[in-house]
């Protein structure tokens, strides 16, 4: 059970290693640097220090209760990633694969728009523009 | 009373700086918002549109009626898009 944020790229697999001993579902999600538009060349990321690491642990213990974990693993990147590399992932461990799957959406919506993390894309040209939240994440909260 | 404030992404970029120490009265958050535009055209500037404003209370999510009594850190910053 834990949270991290860093700059290095992670290792599924690795994160994944003695991950959840004993569930009998191991969910996991990881988000990539997408390019909608082909004029992006990375995305940096920037995030509070302190506060972040905290309300990771806090949405994981939220999420264990809410949905019986045994086990759940939050990693999240913070700096310049280029397209195509890995943004953050989720893991969660439970007895039964609904739970599972269920708690790594739950925290997912809470990453999106509670977490305090800011995107910017940043252009072939050079150029940065700061991503706008969009309501459709605002909204997704309601459902939990 | 003394406290630090903090900045993140375009708020932290339009005031020119991460993070400073003011003293201040302000009894709440949008009392302190307050403050800090009557500063500067970058405070003003960076508070302009408060419905693009969030904050956090010693890094606690806050809303910006909250009361600032035995808070040491606020932080300002746009709507959050982790993930």
């Amino acid at each position: 059970m834990s949270a991290r944020v860093q700059t290095p790229p992670f290792d599924l697999a690795a994160e994944l290693a003695g991950f959840g001993a004993g569930a009998g579902a191991i969910a996991t999600f990881t988000g990539v640097v997408r390019d909608d538009t082909g004029a992006m060349a990375a995305l940096e990321i920037e995030h509070y220090p302190g506060m972040t690491e905290r309300a990771l642990s806090d949405y994981g213990a939220q999420a264990a209760e809410r949905f019986n974990l045994t086990d759940w693993r939050i990693v999240h990147r913070h700096g310049r990633l280029a397209v195509g590399e890995p943004i953050m992932m989720v893991a969660t461990a439970a007895r039964h694969r609904h739970a599972a799957f269920q708690a790594a959406d739950y925290l997912m919506d809470w990453l999106k728009s509670r977490a305090p993390f800011w995107k910017r894309e940043i252009g072939h040209d050079g150029a940065a523009r700061w991503v706008d939240a969009k309501a459709s994440d605002e909204d997704a909260l309601s459902r939990w | 009373m003394t406290l630090d404030v903090l900045y993140f992404a375009w708020l932290r970029e339009r005031i020119g700086q991460p993070r400073e120490r003011i003293e201040t009265d302000a009894a709440t958050v949008r009392d302190l918002i307050a403050d800090l535009s009557a500063r500067d055209d970058w405070h003003a500037a960076a508070f302009a549109d408060l419905a693009a404003v969030r904050c956090a209370l010693d890094q606690q999510l806050a809303d910006l009626d909250a009361p600032l009594e035995g808070v040491r850190e606020v932080a300002f910053f746009p709507p959050m898009t982790g993930g």
